[in-house]
């Protein structure tokens, strides 16, 4: 960075890595011209904590714990693209009341996600009652993992060929009670924030990111389809039974303001949960019996080869990129991350915004840092 | 959408002799391409309307020292996918671990110079032509990474292999004077 090659008013301002707004460690060299930022240099790596470094010194259940806490927000998820990479060197074929619990925790780790990503995103802007009523809500889901597994946010849950624990007895009718309970609040929410005016005029129309930009930075999740692409890898590469279950996949449609804006990222993630919850009803109707530790072997050792599983988390497509060379211990693990590569669309559409823009555009992009920076 | 041997035909019929070796009997089907090659390769998977890979999944850094029955190298390996077609292709390129480099795709693919920032901080693999400025992962000091002492190099883990996930990005050079700015070094 050389300082000379700046003209005389604009500034070079840090935003982060300590800041309320920046949803975790992340440094933003802001170039400034008064109120409006030219230029974002994004500053990564304070969260790094070489998970695929770690990886290659333990072994493949060995890596599920740290997987769970790259987006400590969407642990099952994390853990669930994992085991499924790991299913599919090994040939391992679960059986489906694994698959249709996977499903469970899977969707209802969306659900609060996208709680807090709303909740928090709110906050940003600067409304404070829709966050605590989504913690509210989230605090019931962790409530429920945690009768399950005993964790409240990093659950060491999906294991290679299984599960670590089964659901207990009841659960499906706490967890209906829940839906009940969560579904109304729903629309609550959009009564409160979706559709408030302030809220309209500070999101709609700040950091649109159009289709053609989203593609060619490969963003994936609710910020490529909250810019009009209709893609949903539990719709296009179904796994465990997606493509059993009936549901729509919320696609922007601009309705106020231009398409692919903030707001637009903010309201799929609000009509995302309302999916989640017909889902879920689905798989508490339907939960097989079975055995979820039947298929768990002993010792997880893949011949030598390598895949790349992806799925759908509530950040966007997580891929693992798996290298096995036939030992107990994986001999290259890469994650690809759905919030590195949204990130890298960040200084792209954020140019010319003013600073609190910068918050809102940060916020509706819904990263976890524990994700970009592993 | 096509399936992995016919695209792997048409890159022979495209770019004869310049595919090193390829595998199809696996769970991702994947060409070595020559290193010379690469650009040309990717250009062409990404605007030839029948191939259409207009999706960069993933771009990661191999290093594959202890493996086997190998020769030592390094591996930069490109996951392609087209959400047009529906089909997927793997990529790899063997690269020398001594000096590792190759072009930089990030103009066929705008996420690849992220991608491909990280495969420098871990690996040392210079990306020819990359933008540098479009993120910044490691303090930009000009020296050569792995000149640089590590966290990894300075205490190795027992078990470690050779693979140089090194935690560079937080690296500050040390024994500057106070006052110094680290980012001007």
């Amino acid at each position: 960075m050389q300082v000379e090659a700046y003209e005389g008013e604009e500034m070079i301002l840090n935003m982060g890595p300590q800041h309320p707004s920046t949803h975790g460690v992340l440094r933003l060299e802001l170039q400034t011209d008064g109120e409006v930022v030219q230029k974002i240099t994004p500053h990564i790596g304070y969260l790094h904590r070489c998970f695929e470094k770690h990886a290659e010194n333990v072994d493949y259940p060995g890596v599920i714990p740290y997987t769970d806490r790259m987006d400590y927000v969407a642990s099952m998820n994390n853990s669930l693209g994992y085991a499924l990479a790991v299913e599919r060197l090994m040939g391992i074929e679960v059986n489906d009341r694994v698959k249709t619990i996977r499903v469970l925790v899977a969707e209802l780790n969306r659900i609060a996600s996208h709680l807090l990503s709303v909740g928090t995103y709110a906050m940003d802007i600067g409304a404070y009652t829709p966050f605590l009523h989504c913690f509210r809500e989230r605090e019931k889901i962790l409530d429920l993992f945690e009768w399950i597994c005993g964790a409240r946010l990093l659950y060491n849950y999906n294991w290679v060929g299984g599960l670590s624990h089964d659901l207990p007895d009841g659960f499906a009718g706490k967890a209906r009670q829940f839906l009940a309970e969560f579904e109304p609040v729903i629309a609550e929410q959009n009564e409160l924030l979706s559709f408030n005016k302030i809220f309209i005029e500070r999101t709609c129309g700040v950091g649109v990111l159009s289709e053609e930009l989203a593609l060619a930075y490969n963003v994936t999740g609710p910020n490529l389809r909250a810019s009009g692409v209709q893609w949903d890898l539990r719709k296009e590469e179904p796994y465990c039974g997606y493509e059993t279950y009936d549901f729509n996949v919320p696609v922007g449609q601009g309705q106020l303001g231009p398409l692919g804006s903030c707001w637009d990222r903010y309201y799929v993630r609000v009509r995302e949960m309302e999916e989640c919850i017909k889902i879920i009803r689905q798989v508490l109707d339907r939960l097989p019996e079975g055995d979820v530790q039947e298929k768990v072997p002993k010792k997880v050792k893949p011949p030598k080869g390598e895949v790349y599983g992806r799925s759908e988390t509530p950040r966007g497509e997580l891929g693992y990129y798996i290298v096995s060379d036939g030992t107990l211990n994986p001999f290259r693990i890469k994650v690809k991350s759905p919030c590195f590569t949204a990130l890298a669309v960040l200084p792209v559409i954020s140019r010319g915004e003013m600073l609190a823009d910068i918050i809102a555009v940060i916020g509706s992009i819904d990263i976890v840092m524990g994700e970009v920076d592993r | 959408m096509k399936t992995a041997p016919e695209i792997l035909q048409v890159l022979q019929e495209e770019f004869p002799g310049r595919l090193v070796k390829s595998e199809l009997n696996v769970a991702d089907p994947f060409a070595v391409v020559e290193w010379g090659a690469i650009l040309e390769v990717c250009t062409f998977l990404k605007n030839n309307h029948d191939m259409a890979f207009d999706t960069l999944a993933c771009l990661s850094g191999v290093d594959c020292k202890r493996f086997k029955g190998e020769p030592e190298r390094m591996e930069v390996v490109y996951h392609l996918f087209s959400m047009k077609l529906r089909h997927k292709f793997v990529l790899k390129v063997e690269l020398s671990r001594e000096n590792p480099s190759l072009s930089t795709v990030e103009g066929i693919w705008a996420n690849g110079n992220w991608h491909e920032r990280e495969a420098y901080d871990m690996f040392g693999i210079r990306f020819e032509g990359i933008a540098t400025c479009a993120a910044s992962f490691a303090p930009m000091t000009g020296k050569d990474i792995r000149s640089a002492r590590t966290m990894s190099s300075r205490r190795p883990i027992a078990a470690c292999r050779s693979n140089r996930s090194s935690s560079l990005w937080r690296w500050q050079p040390k024994g500057l004077p106070v006052g110094t700015n680290p980012f001007k070094a």
